[in-house]
């Protein structure tokens, strides 16, 4: 790890408050846009309205709106609550979407950690905030918070095998845990010797990708997964009793994860920053990198969103049967073949 | 401090207390649940008190009466014209079909008959009615069962067929337009044309909702073969009207009751499931407002012409009698049974409600099923709860 930036010298007190800076920029930016992209606008549109118009133009302050309504509410803790840990879980839900963000090049010289075992620590570290929902359900005090959290910690458990095991081709066909060396071997990678775009790893993986977006979908226990929330069954699940700043917190939480783990998907499986044409190690990418990974977040993210929108909830039980009876089989056979090919190529 | 602790102790008891009533026939290591009165899935306040052992339903207990409003008794103070207010609110979803039974059970005490153009025009009304109620239920399934879509589009068709009743009574919800020996006014200028398109509308609404409904697999998934109702079962509790159709019972009181209404004059059909669980109540449901586009553009075309009111006393007196009447709402049968002494007012008003018998059998049908069946199970059995409570 140097110690400059963009070539400043910094002091190491410098570098560590640029960096939580930027880190909270790569948290809130991803979950307001998709927020206001496709939770205000792309569903409403999919639902015959406007969505919101009134805050700014085309309602784009209504992020502001919302957040000022939830600082002003009280901050409401249940009699019965276990005080600390009600408190504290959306605390827990949140560090683990900020220590997610730090794999996450978003240029040749743009990342936070560069650790040889990059995908390893953001998988592990993603499964932090089964234990801030646990925590919540549990100190409620409330049956739906309990039933929600309880549900949430057997789908979050799920579906942390099919997560791992999808990712698990990309890196044996890179041949490496490193995320920035992922995307380079994605940029120098070329298809049966034709390397004008690279090799972009879901044109052989998409069989992972796919199974990456439904793992994180539940992950993310957004519909069709979002028994844990279920608002018709458990009224908001684990949820129940937060509201105002800590509600807030878990509603970011849901949403920067969300951007997080689509900038994932397109790093691995999209070519994160790179773009085709251009030399990957050349300086320009170090400014538009992390434009680009916007980009290529949203296009995943706009999968996750438009399903969210479209389908109907699975039960508890059809759910583990769809992980464990046909994504983990699925995801194993595509590591099997992935391994074969990569031998044999 | 302490008034913490005294009042934790007195939701201590009072939790008790109400484990204790469901206690009395059931002891089990169980978790009593309560869905309700305030409760999403209940839309209203129904309150089910559900036993479970995990996800699993050991005993569901419906509670109702949280939104009991009296209009049994409040009739009894109420001139036969004035009741039709009151009934409106009975089933707020289709609201003009409430004033029908009673108006027709009025009709038959005092011996008059509306001429044949009211009564087309009451049984155009009676079907929109249907619509503007059922097409509610197909998009609030999705909403149950976490599909946010389908509800809006329910809410953007419906609000054509309440423009079309509102055009011809004044009112969106509560038309009140029945009067007895007829109906309040004609059918405004260019309503039939109108009508017709939005029938198209309808049509193609659901045409939407089979795309991105029915034929969706986690939908089929999480209705097929859940909530089995068998015909006996449905019919010894009292089912009526899409839910034991759903169940494979061919009963209509459209085509087989037939008082008033000029269902008989137009060329339609009754839509039955063999299957008797969640998805046969939605597709049944689902057909049977295809089924009532068919009827209404059938009647556009034939209204006989002539007056829409017969000859009836400016102050109605109501002769001594009984009549009970009952047609087939949306909700299912609904009949009111009147008694008369020959007053201005009603002796008494029994209103058979569809909702009351609809859901009288989940304590049959929820047990030994998971809590998110509850929810689907609940929203196809479709209750108002106006039309439980009254």
């Amino acid at each position: 790890m140097s110690n400059t930036i963009l070539a400043i010298e910094l002091a190491y007190w410098q570098q560590t408050g640029l960096r939580a800076l930027i880190g909270l920029v790569a948290v809130l930016l991803p979950a307001g846009t998709l927020v206001y992209l496709f939770l205000f606008k792309m569903m409403s549109f999919m639902q015959s309205r406007l969505g919101p118009m009134e805050a700014g133009p085309y309602g784009s302050l209504q992020l502001l709106a919302e957040v000022g309504k939830f600082l002003q509410k009280e901050d409401l803790i249940p009699a019965a609550a276990d005080r600390i840990v009600f408190k504290l879980a959306p605390f827990v839900v949140l560090i683990s979407t900020f220590l997610l963000v730090l794999v996450i090049p978003a240029g040749p010289d743009l990342w936070f950690i560069d650790v040889d075992t990059g995908i390893f620590l953001a998988l592990a570290v993603s499964s932090i905030s089964v234990i801030g929902i646990l925590m919540a359900g549990w100190a409620s005090a409330s049956k739906y918070s309990l039933i929600g959290g309880l549900r949430a910690a057997g789908q979050l458990v799920a579906y942390e095998l099919p997560l791992v095991l999808a990712v698990m081709g990309v890196v044996i066909q890179a041949g490496t845990l490193n995320v920035q060396e992922i995307v380079m071997a994605q940029a120098t990678g070329e298809i049966f010797g034709w390397g004008a775009i690279g090799n972009p790893f879901i044109i052989t993986q998409f069989v992972g990708f796919a199974i990456f977006l439904v793992a994180v979908q539940a992950e993310l226990t957004q519909p069709p997964f979002d028994m844990p929330v279920a608002e018709s069954e458990l009224v908001t699940g684990y949820l129940t009793e937060y509201s105002g700043l800590r509600f807030l917190m878990f509603f970011i939480g849901e949403f920067a994860t969300a951007g997080i783990f689509s900038a994932l998907a397109a790093t691995m499986f999209l070519g994160g920053w790179y773009v085709p044409g251009l030399d990957p190690t050349d300086n320009l990418f170090n400014v538009i990198g992390p434009l680009v990974l916007i980009g290529k977040m949203v296009l995943v993210a706009f999968l996750i969103f438009w399903f969210r929108f479209t389908y109907p909830r699975f039960r508890e039980d059809q759910l583990q049967q769809l992980a464990w009876k046909f994504l983990i089989p699925l995801s194993l056979v595509n590591i099997v073949v992935t391994g074969v090919l990569k031998v044999v190529f | 401090m302490n008034d913490v602790a005294n009042r934790n102790q007195l939701a201590y008891i009072a939790a008790q207390a109400s484990d204790a009533r469901v206690n009395v026939e059931f002891e089990s290591e169980g978790m009593t649940l309560n869905l309700g009165p305030q409760h999403p899935a209940t839309h209203g306040t129904l309150r089910v008190i559900v036993k479970l052992d995990g996800e699993r339903v050991l005993r569901a207990d419906p509670m109702m009466g949280y939104m009991h409003r009296g209009y049994e008794k409040l009739a009894e103070v109420r001139t036969y014209p004035q009741v039709t207010t009151l009934v409106n609110r009975i089933d707020w979803l289709g609201s003009f079909a409430n004033e029908v039974p009673f108006i027709l059970a009025a009709e038959q005490l005092m011996e008059v008959e509306a001429p044949p153009r009211a009564q087309w025009i009451r049984t155009i009304l009676f079907e929109l009615s249907r619509i503007a109620n059922v097409i509610l239920f197909l998009g609030d399934m999705g909403v149950q069962l976490g599909a946010v879509t389908p509800v809006f589009f329910a809410f953007r068709d419906r609000e054509f067929v309440l423009n079309q009743i509102e055009a011809v009574t004044g009112g969106r919800f509560h038309p009140n337009f029945d009067r007895i020996g007829g109906l309040k006014d004609d059918l405004p200028k260019g309503w039939i044309e109108e009508t017709t398109g939005v029938l198209d509308r309808i049509r193609t609404f659901c045409d939407e909702m089979e795309d991105l409904v029915t034929g969706n697999e986690i939908f089929q998934a999480r209705t097929r073969g859940i909530g089995v109702i068998p015909a006996e079962v449905g019919l010894a509790y009292g089912l009526s009207g899409a839910n034991i159709r759903a169940s494979g019972v061919d009963w209509d009181l459209r085509r087989d009751g037939g008082v008033g209404l000029v269902h008989d004059q137009v060329d339609w059909k009754v839509w039955t499931h063999p299957d008797g669980d969640s998805f046969a109540r939605y597709w049944v449901r689902l057909q049977e407002v295809r089924e009532a586009c068919g009827i209404i553009e059938q009647l556009l075309g034939g209204i006989p012409s002539g007056p829409v009111m017969a000859k009836v006393p400016r102050i109605i007196k109501v002769p001594a009698g009984e009549a009970y009447v009952e047609t087939e709402n949306p909700l299912g049968v609904m009949g009111y049974y009147v008694v008369s002494k020959g007053d201005l007012v009603p002796f008494r008003v029994k209103i058979r409600s569809a909702s009351f018998n609809n859901i009288s059998i989940t304590p049959w049908v929820l047990e030994g099923t998971y809590v998110p069946d509850v929810v689907s199970i609940l929203a196809s059995l479709y209750f108002i709860l106006g039309d439980i409570d009254r």
